[in-house]
């Protein structure tokens, strides 16, 4: 505690100039989250966001077609602890190897605190609340079973994870949508907080390859390919986005006859998809940039061919260069997506603004706002978590680290 | 001249190309028994549902409940207008559009219906213009200016010099400024991009008044912190009568939507309800004196089929949604949130404006 007061009297309380902006600016903190505070639980009438609880998760998605997304959802948090799991059971150089480091467990405090506390304070349903404890308790579970015993299965166990999640995607499309005997439910359905995550994931994973194409293309010897490709980014770089989603949901019904056009929702995860690989490959520009010739010289002076020095030398670095340019990038397009509500589509905002126009909520706009704001917020810290272990893992001159 | 032309080939063909034309005009007349073609109609029946468009977002007038159904006034009209084509009223696929894009969503066909809030005005209808059809008026609506109550602000005129809120973009913005230089009166417009900010703004006292259509105002105001704090000025900015639109090009579809308008606003003035309408048509097919009723029911007659519709068509709105009263109530009157009176929408023998063309 010593040194702490130590740090505290050095750093806020210096001299009597520092004290009294010191005590002004903490005056002035403390009063605006005393009234935030007082508004989130004695003014705020948080019953506008449980009942529309569901529609926020999924929008209109049919009532009697939600099993699905369920099942889903369970198959995701095994499939998170596994992989939680099996990548502690394989340490690395940064990693004591420890399977239970500090950062893992206070991860999982977190996780039964919010999982066992934000049902119950949402007064969802009994049978609802079971279902996020049940969740909870898989992931943990997974997670530890995975630790345990993933060593046994040696590198090709982390080579399954990998290949799992792909796997899962399309199991979820499929869950999703329906096929394969499932009944379809039309995209105009979705919604929510699935529809902004379905989107922006969708966009991310497809504007990754596209977007490293288009970097390719852009420093590639052939003329076609250059212009081409800078053609394409820059002109996709000056239109703002606003403009090419109206452009895709109205210009495409006058130019394909009816029923050939996509539906609305995958054209607007199209422009999406196009709009991010024209910022991405400007990212990935930037990484390949950073990557000495001779580096490339060198690979194919040591007999690899074109694409295995593009690929197993070049890339990988320029990657690691352009990894928090990129995840910026997904951010950005992660917050983007709320723009669909401006045509008509019913994500996260689109399901506020109908919220916030039932006659029964009217005037509900803070608490609804809010719930977005914290809502984003998960998401794109999650984003900024997972691209920050990516970031280390991918650091050669990584030390093991006591944690 | 008529061996001639008999040895001529393209003559002979152009011919035949006639009477096969001609023979095929004339089987559609025999299966249609004289039945418009609507190419909209059609695309809906093959489709099986009707893609209706809704905003989706306006109080009273189309939300969508914590169920996940819209509901509200506009939304149940699309309901009416499945349950007259198609039987059934939950075969509507709702396509929420937002103001800028609704009349390109409907030219495009990507909707056959707007059933959203559409001032009716000679830009929008004109063959020079949008060429666009509506229908006879849904909603009367007129732009209304609200302030505080305890402003002392009672007429435009008082608001010289001061913020009024108001929506960029809109006719909304243009009707205020023509009223205030008409008058003559300056003032200082503060534009927000949408309501969910306006109104906001409004009532943490950003603006003196703020100004958008009477019903939007009433509505919005309920969810105010106190709903009795705030006052609507008695001068009305602009008449805003709202209707149904379809497209020009296929006046068969706008005949159908417009008297399945008219059926809403019938079915009340002859007092048939959701609940009773059923009974009345059984009623009104034992009993030959209740003529009126047997034409507007399709006891007798062959309304429906002029319009390429059901001949019970009447029946199945009035059973789907109610009439417009009944309407009304359930979405925007007193009993509701909204709250809102009546007015100009009371039917024309009641002091409103809504009237029905004689079925006839």
């Amino acid at each position: 505690m010593k040194p702490f007061l130590r740090r505290l009297r050095a750093e806020l309380f210096a001299t009597p100039a520092d004290a009294l902006l010191s005590l002004g600016l903490i005056a002035v903190l403390s009063l605006a989250a005393f009234g935030f505070l007082r508004w989130a639980f004695t003014q705020a009438q948080w019953a506008v966001i449980r009942v529309n609880s569901t529609l926020f998760a999924v929008g209109r998605y049919p009532v009697e077609e939600q099993w699905r997304l369920w099942l889903l959802l369970w198959l995701l948090f095994a499939a998170t602890g596994l992989s939680w799991g099996v990548l502690r059971s394989h340490p690395r150089r940064d990693r004591s190897g420890a399977l239970w480091p500090r950062n893992d467990r206070i991860a999982a405090v977190l996780l039964v605190v919010l999982g066992l506390w934000r049902p119950w304070a949402m007064g969802l349903s009994l049978s609802i609340q079971a279902r996020w404890w049940g969740l909870v308790a898989l992931l943990l579970l997974v997670r530890w079973l995975a630790g345990r015993f993933g060593r046994r299965f040696g590198p090709l166990g982390l080579r399954l994870v990998a290949l799992m999640w792909p796997v899962l995607y399309l199991v979820g499309m499929v869950l999703i949508s329906g096929g394969l005997g499932l009944v379809a439910v039309s995209p105009s359905e979705w919604g929510g907080l699935m529809l902004t995550l379905l989107a922006s994931s969708f966009a991310i994973l497809l504007c990754f390859p596209i977007g490293v194409l288009l970097a390719l293309g852009r420093r590639s010897d052939l003329p076609l390919l250059r212009w081409g490709s800078v053609l394409y980014i820059e002109f996709i770089r000056g239109a703002p986005l606003i403009t090419l989603l109206f452009l895709g949901q109205n210009i495409l019904g006058f130019l394909l006859p009816g029923g050939l056009a996509p539906d609305r929702v995958w054209r607007a995860a199209w422009v999406l998809t196009f709009f991010a690989a024209a910022y991405l490959a400007e990212a990935v520009r930037s990484g390949l940039a950073a990557v000495p010739r001779g580096q490339f010289e060198a690979a194919r002076s040591l007999g690899l061919s074109y694409p295995q020095a593009l690929g197993k030398v070049v890339l990988p670095q320029a990657m690691r260069v352009a990894l928090p340019a990129m995840v910026g990038q997904f951010i950005s397009l992660l917050q983007d997506t709320t723009l669909l509500s401006l045509i008509g589509l019913m994500e996260l905002l689109g399901t506020a603004r109908t919220v916030m126009a039932n006659p029964a909520f009217l005037g509900k706009n803070a608490e609804v706002y809010l719930t977005l704001a914290v809502l984003f917020w998960c998401c794109c810290a999650a984003l900024g978590l997972g691209s920050r272990a990516l970031e280390r893992r991918l650091d050669p001159h990584a030390v093991p680290s006591a944690t | 001249m008529s061996s001639a032309a008999l040895t001529h080939p393209a003559r002979v063909l152009s011919t035949t190309a006639l009477l096969l034309t001609a023979l095929v005009a004339l089987l559609g007349c025999a299966a249609g028994g004289g039945a418009p073609g609507s190419p909209t109609m059609a695309r809906i029946r093959e489709r099986g549902r009707l893609v209706c468009a809704v905003d989706g977002a306006v109080p009273g007038f189309s939300t969508v409940g914590p169920q996940g159904a819209f509901v509200g006034i506009d939304a149940d009209f699309c309901r009416a207008v499945a349950a007259a084509v198609l039987g059934d009223a939950r075969k509507v696929e709702f396509r929420p559009v937002t103001a800028g894009e609704r009349f390109v969503a409907l030219s495009s066909g990507e909707v056959d219906l707007l059933s959203i809030s559409s001032t009716h005005t000679l830009g929008r209808d004109a063959p020079g213009g949008n060429a666009l059809s509506f229908g006879p008026v849904f909603f009367y609506d007129g732009q209304g200016v609200m302030v505080p109550a305890a402003s002392g602000i009672r007429s435009l005129r008082d608001l010289a010099g001061k913020p009024i809120c108001v929506e960029s973009g809109t006719n909304t913005e243009l009707n205020l400024a023509d009223r205030m230089r008409e008058r003559g009166v300056a003032y200082q417009p503060l534009r927000f991009q949408s309501g969910e900010q306006a109104y906001p703004a409004y009532e943490q006292g950003r603006c003196a008044a703020i100004t958008s259509d009477s019903s939007l105002l009433a509505g919005k105001r309920s969810g105010f912190r106190n709903p009795a704090d705030h006052v609507l000025l008695s001068e009305l900015l602009s008449k805003e009568p709202s209707a149904k639109v379809t497209i020009q090009a296929d006046p068969a579809w706008a005949d159908a939507v417009r008297w399945i308008t008219y059926t809403l606003i019938q079915a009340e003035e002859s007092g048939l309800t959701q609940a009773n309408v059923e009974a009345s048509r059984a009623a009104a097919r034992a009993d030959a004196s209740q003529a009126e009723r047997r034409r507007f029911l399709g006891v007798e007659g062959d309304f429906g089929r002029q319009l390429g519709l059901p001949a019970d068509f009447t029946l199945r709105v009035v059973k789907a949604v109610g009439n417009y009263g009944e309407l009304f109530e359930r979405h925007l009157g007193q009993s509701t949130p909204l709250g809102l009176d009546r007015g100009l929408n009371r039917l024309w023998n009641r002091g409103g404006l809504h009237i029905a063309p004689p079925f006839r």
